[in-house]
This record gives structure tokens, C-alpha cells and sequence, in this order.
């Protein structure tokens, strides 16, 4: 398809100007031709560059797009407006989006900062958790496929390749061969594996490494083998490029890059997480190493890789809810022992059930805590005290597999940073005492649970304190008369 | 245009009727019964009333082997479709039975072929399971030089089947409610499942919409007063078991 002019009438919209031009695609800004309702924001129409005279097979990335697109929301996607008739001119009519795409920072000369790294990484993160709960995988994120809102959120685009769990997969074939970019697509894509939310989670890790250390973990293949050695190569440590790379930052790239999905992490939601709480990261060898991994595990994986096979995927929604984050608010004064208790008994049940979920444990001082001025009361010394403190909660728990982490909030409103929490760090389950708050602050004792309950975005468990506590008391002081 | 498409209503007819309100509600300009209106069920002669009046009215209307069996029920019962044949043809009416005597095997409207079974032996009624009677079914359809898209019931399940990458026939099992782009330049076959005794494990009534202009493909999900459905059937004196798997979804 030649490059249309401006002013041209196309299905409806008037073409203005052409602002990109890819190697499979145009894209112009446009507007419609006549009065039709505003739809509020401004628009652009992507063009491919192939027509269905060049044969479908050319356009069915096309068609995917629309398929996929046409059912997605949320900010972090174009809204989709229109699509033209594929049987004559292939067009696709949806929001135009401001902003940079991360290929931005990779064209700067100098290395992005760690920090601005970590918060791209995050905003990232979001981006692909928000369409993985849509039950989509995107299957091509690489920089140009990322755009960043002035605001800083994240917009995922070009759908061309992605698998939705709601529509019939074009793309999938019998002899099922790797679809995607050299550069950044996942080790099971190579096998042809659609539909496993971490083969995005891989793609993040190859931007976050493109970004810290403008280098690529794997390079370019151009050839099958060439490919599939990252089914068993780890790549050089970023470290090795970047010496003064925080290990934390390291280990989190390393953990989305590991070969088998598995060993990544479990949702874009975990990562994350552990993007915005460095202190939380556990650092591994694999955080700290300078240099690249020995010849002897590398022939290991190697024939471990040579027989990875497709195998289907279930579906992205469940896989990724199947590993919540879960949040436990834990009071961190006037609480009784039972309370305690009993929270601590709830909070390993809802754990329980999900290998793979993470714990994340809350308290919420109030800001008085940390108002006097003397050293003892300094703030770091309280926020030390009461992590301690919830160190010292979690520690029975002791659930392997499960990554846990500690944060004490600072709050005169308990309900408020408990739920700006919860939505903050995509929390998927609450759980929190029914009536924790001791005696001081008896008025508020209905309302913390229940206006959590209320407002939280997710499910809310609360846990009343186990009663046999007392009752078995007098029990056996009643046995004594028996 | 909104054509709905409902089959396999096996003399059902409160979720025949729940259908009905469903895709009359969403706009349905258009009806297709792709046949197998009696059978098991408790109220064949309400059903073929209604589907007969809705004939006259413009309604596409196919015959399925069950239609068939009522007007002839076999002299020997060997399966268990079989076994209602004979109190199903005593319910009916000569009208009823003439109507049903007179449908068609497949239908072509525009792009789209109806058939009860597989469209390249509708007598044999054979099930489209899989791929492989698909691809004979859409192959056979698509000699026909306008049709992209081939309907039927029969198997009480829906499924999609359409074209991979690398042009073999995929399957496809749709999530109810969404609605399914299916663009012309494919070829599309669909099984749309059945009104009056869904067979997946869930007791609510199957049926499809297809828009048409947008080629939108909508498998919906209704659901019907079955456990009257169930007991009009055991007041008929009917085998429990039909009420059983009603109430099931099996």
C-alpha cells in the first residue's frame, strides 16, 4: 500500500498527516469525515503495508490486531474506534496516544538512571498485568512497542501477534514454529508456546537489560540455532556492562530472563512489586555475579532444552491467579495474642492454597509515632522497631515458596493507606483482623475493616480472633473440678 | 442483519422460548431453527406449533434426524435417541408431522449454509467432533462460490472451527457472550449447540447470533427455568433420565 495523501477519504476518516512509518505499517492522524459524535480524544488509522492482494497470510497479524484490540480496555491500550474492510483497503482506526516510546531512552547517548530504569520497569509491569487479566498475552513487546504517557503509565501497542484466550488463535498452526522479534521473543515462543503470560515477563527483562547496559542479553539471531540458545543460555550479566548496577536491580533483570518460565516471575504484578521495593529484593549469586555462567551448567541446560517441546498454555487469567499477592495488615499496637494468632493462622491458609503467591505484610503507624524528635523516636528507628516487629509476626509463618516482605505505612487514616496500598501494588487478596484496634481507638473499630471491605479492589478476609483461646482457658479450669 | 440461530430444541419449549426473548432483546431480524426440534423433550407438538407459526413468518427451518424419526420412528429401538421416536409421532399432529416431513437437509442464505450435521452427507447425520469432519463438511460447503460460513447443530456442544496459519482446520471452544470477529475472506464453520439440552456440564439453554455487515459471531449462554423443563418431562411419564440431564447440563 502506497503512502496515502492528506485529505484522502478513507472508510470515513479524512487522512492528515503521516506520523510513522514502519516497515509493516503507516500510521496518520485522522478524523472523521462528516459530523459524527466526538469521540473525545484524537485518533489515528494504521495502514499496513501489505493489501489482501498481496495474499491473507500477509494481513492475518492484521487481523489479530483488530480481533484483540477491538475487545481490550483500560489506559494502558488504545482505544479502538474502526476497522476498514480487509477485502479492500486493510485499516485499523483507534486512539492516538501521546508520549515516548522506550526506544526514546535507548536513542539518548547516555544510560538511563537506575531510578528512572526501575520506574519504567514498574509502569512497564502494570501495562502487561492489566492486559494479562484481560486474558491476553502480548507476545511482542520490544521497545517501539511501548509507549509512556506524559503521565508516566504505560501503553502496550501493535496487537499483531498477540493471543487472546476469548478468540480463535490465527496464528496458531499444527507445525507450530516461533512468531516474534529476534531480540526480545521468550525461549518457549521459540517452541511455539502462545499464551503463557511470562514470555511477556521475558520480553521485559530484555528491555530493562537494553535499558541499564544498552546492550542485548541474546543479541539479534538471525538463525534457528541461533535462537534457541536461549533456551539454555543465560545471557552476561548486566553487571558485567554496568559494574555499578545495584544487585537487587540485577537479580530482578536475571529473574525474568531465567530460561524455564517457571523460575521467573510468576506474573507481571511480582515483578513489579519487587521494582518498587528494592530492600525487599532477596539477593541471589545471581544478583551479584560480574561474569557470565560456567560451560558445565550450560551443557546441562543445553540437553535438558534439546528435548522442550510445545505443550499448551492454560489460560493467562487463571495462571496469573493462581499466584496473588497477598497483603496482610497486621496492627501493630493493642492487639491481643489471639488476634495475632488467629491473623497469622488466616494468613497461611490463604497462602496455602497458591504456590506461588507472595505475602506482602502491612502495618500502618500513625504519624505521631515518628513526631518527637528525640533519637530514640527518630524516624528510622521507629520504622526500624516496627519492622522488626512484623519480621518477628511473620516469622512462624515460614512457607516456602512464598516470598514475603515487610512495610510499615505512615497514616493518620488506616483504611485509606491500607487500600491505596492494596490498589497500589495490584494486591489480589486483604487480610485483616475484623476488629483490631484495641480500646484507645474503640469508635474506629467497625470502620477500618469495614470501610477496607468497602472500597478495596480485591477480596477482603476478615479474620475474627480465634475464640477457643479464652473459651479452652476456662475449660480446663473447669476440668480441674471434674 | 442480526440472524439468530438456534438448534436442537428437543421439544423443550421454556428454553426455546427464553432464546427466543434473548435474541429478539439483542435485535435478532432474522431466524434460523437448524432442526431436531422433538425428542426427549415433554412438549413437541407446542414447539413444532411455534416453530411452524415462525416458519410463516419467515423463519429458515431445517429438518434434523430426530424430525425425521417422529414422522417414521424405527421399528426397533437401539439407541437412546430412538427410544421417545414413537410417543413423540403420537403427540404430533398430521399437520405437524407434514411440516416436519417437508423440511429441508441445507439451506443457503447469502454467505452463510445451514445444516443440521455435516454438510457433505446431511443424510448420514454425521457428527462434526473434530477437525476431520469439519474440514469434509466445510469443503463440501465451499463449492458453493458465496459461502464463507457454515452452521449446524447436532452435537449439542459449541465449537469453532476456522483456518491456522497454516491452513489446516483448528478448534476452537468460544467463551459465551463475546462476540467473535469472523471476517468473510475465511471460511468458518461453527456447531452452535442446543437450545433444549445443552450437553457441557451447565444447564443453561445454547444458541448463537450472527451480525451479519459486522461479521460478529456471538455464542450466548441462557439461562431458562429448567427444572420445569425437567419436571414436564417426568409429568409425561417420560424416562427420568431426560429430566436428570437437563437439570445437569449433561
Amino acid at each position: 500500500m502506497r503512502m496515502l495523501e492528506p485529505g484522502t477519504l478513507l472508510d470515513g476518516f479524512v487522512i492528515d498527516e503521516c506520523v510513522h512509518s514502519g516497515s509493516m505499517a503507516h500510521i496518520y492522524r485522522v478524523h472523521y469525515a462528516q459530523e459524527a459524535p466526538d469521540p473525545g480524544f484524537p485518533m489515528a488509522m494504521k495502514v499496513p503495508r501489505m493489501t489482501s492482494g498481496d495474499g491473507a497470510e500477509n494481513i492475518v497479524s492484521f487481523e489479530v490486531e483488530h480481533q484483540i484490540l477491538q475487545a481490550l480496555s483500560g489506559p494502558h491500550v488504545p482505544r479502538f474506534v474502526a476497522a476498514g474492510d480487509l477485502d479492500r483497503i486493510p485499516s485499523l482506526v483507534m486512539e492516538y496516544i501521546q508520549g515516548k516510546t522506550l526506544q526514546h531512552w535507548l536513542d539518548t547517548p547516555e544510560l538511563t538512571p537506575v531510578d528512572e530504569v526501575a520506574r519504567l520497569g514498574v509502569a512497564v509491569a502494570y501495562a502487561v498485568h492489566s492486559l494479562h487479566q484481560q486474558n491476553t498475552v502480548h507476545l511482542d513487546l520490544k521497545p517501539e512497542n511501548v509507549l509512556i504517557r506524559p503521565d508516566g503509565r504505560a501503553v502496550l501497542l501493535d496487537f499483531g501477534l498477540s493471543c487472546s484466550a476469548h478468540f480463535p488463535d490465527l496464528l496458531a498452526e499444527q507445525l507450530r514454529k516461533a512468531v516474534g522479534s529476534p531480540a526480545w521473543i521468550a525461549p518457549e515462543q521459540i517452541v511455539g508456546v502462545r499464551g503463557d503470560p511470562r514470555s511477556d515477563i521475558f520480553a521485559i527483562g530484555v528491555m530493562l537489560y537494553q535499558l541499564l547496559t544498552g546492550e542485548l542479553p541474546f543479541g539479534e539471531p538471525q538463525t534457528v540455532g541461533g535462537l534457541r540458545q536461549r533456551l539454555w543460555m543465560d545471557p552476561p550479566p548486566p553487571r558485567k556492562f554496568r559494574p555499578l548496577l545495584p544487585p537487587w536491580l540485577q537479580e530482578v533483570v536475571l529473574r525474568c530472563l531465567e530460561p524455564e518460565a517457571a523460575r521467573r516471575y510468576p506474573s507481571a504484578a511480582h515483578l513489579a512489586f519487587d521494582l518498587s521495593n528494592p530492600g525487599q529484593v532477596t539477593v541471589t549469586a545471581r544478583g551479584n555475579k560480574t561474569r557470565g555462567t560456567g560451560l558445565g551448567i550450560h551443557f546441562r541446560r543445553w540437553l535438558k532444552a534439546a528435548g522442550m517441546h510445545y505443550q499448551p498454555s492454560p489460560l493467562p487469567v487463571r495462571q496469573i491467579e493462581e499466584v496473588p499477592i497477598v497483603m496482610v495488615a497486621v496492627p501493630y499496637k493493642d492487639a491481643s495474642d489471639a488476634t495475632l494468632y488467629s491473623l497469622r493462622h488466616a494468613t497461611a491458609r490463604s497462602l496455602g492454597t497458591r504456590p506461588g503467591a507472595r505475602l506482602a505484610c502491612v502495618t500502618v503507624i500513625s504519624p505521631g509515632e515518628t513526631s518527637t524528635v528525640s533519637d530514640e523516636d527518630s524516624e528510622t528507628s521507629v520504622q526500624r522497631r516496627y519492622l522488626n516487629q512484623l519480621r518477628q509476626w511473620a516469622m512462624p509463618l515460614d512457607l516456602p515458596g512464598h516470598q514475603t516482605s515487610c512495610h510499615v505505612l505512615e497514616s493518620g487514616d488506616v483504611a485509606r493507606a491500607l487500600i491505596d496500598y492494596a490498589v497500589g501494588n495490584r494486591v489480589s487478596v486483604i487480610v485483616m483482623g475484623a476488629a483490631t484496634h484495641g480500646l484507645k481507638t474503640q469508635r474506629f473499630v467497625a470502620t477500618v475493616p469495614i470501610k477496607v471491605a468497602m472500597d478495596a479492589p480485591c477480596t477482603v478476609i476478615l479474620v475474627k480472633q480465634a475464640l477457643p483461646f479464652e473459651q479452652l482457658a476456662a475449660r480446663s479450669g473447669e476440668s480441674d473440678w471434674v | 442483519m442480526k440472524l439468530a440461530l438456534l438448534s436442537d430444541i428437543h421439544a423443550n419449549l421454556h428454553a426455546m422460548e427464553a432464546c427466543l426473548a434473548h435474541a429478539q432483546a439483542r435485535g435478532a431480524q432474522q431466524l434460523a431453527f437448524l432442526g431436531d426440534f422433538v425428542g426427549y423433550g415433554a412438549e413437541p407438538g407446542a414447539v413444532v406449533r411455534r416453530i411452524m407459526s415462525l416458519a410463516e413468518q419467515g423463519a429458515l427451518v431445517l429438518k434434523g434426524n430426530h424430525d425425521q424419526m417422529a414422522v417414521t420412528p424405527p421399528n426397533e429401538i437401539r439407541t437412546v435417541g430412538d427410544s421417545t421416536a414413537q410417543w413423540t409421532h403420537e403427540q404430533l399432529n398430521a399437520d405437524q408431522r407434514n411440516f416436519l416431513a417437508s423440511l429441508p437437509m441445507k439451506i443457503q442464505h447469502d454467505r452463510v449454509l445451514l445444516v443440521h450435521a455435516s454438510a457433505d452427507a446431511p443424510e448420514l447425520w454425521r457428527y462434526v467432533y473434530d477437525q476431520r469432519v469439519a474440514q469434509m463438511s466445510l469443503d463440501a460447503a465451499s463449492v458453493l462460490p458465496q459461502v464463507r460460513y457454515v452452521f449446524g447443530g447436532h452435537v449439542h456442544l459449541q465449537t469453532l472451527y476456522y483456518s491456522g496459519a497454516d491452513g489446516t482446520l483448528m478448534k476452537f471452544e468460544p467463551t459465551a457472550e463475546v462476540a467473535i470477529p469472523v471476517p468473510r475472506h475465511r471460511h468458518w464453520l461453527a456447531t452452535i449447540g442446543s437450545v433444549g439440552q445443552p450437553r457441557d456440564g451447565s444447564p443453561k439453554a445454547m444458541y448463537a447470533l450472527f451480525d451479519t455487515e459486522q461479521a460478529l459471531l456471538t455464542f450466548h449462554r441462557v439461562p431458562y427455568d429448567h427444572r420445569a423443563a425437567a419436571m414436564a418431562i417426568r409429568q409425561a411419564g417420560l424416562p427420568g433420565y431426560f429430566a436428570d440431564r437437563l437439570e445437569l447440563g449433561r
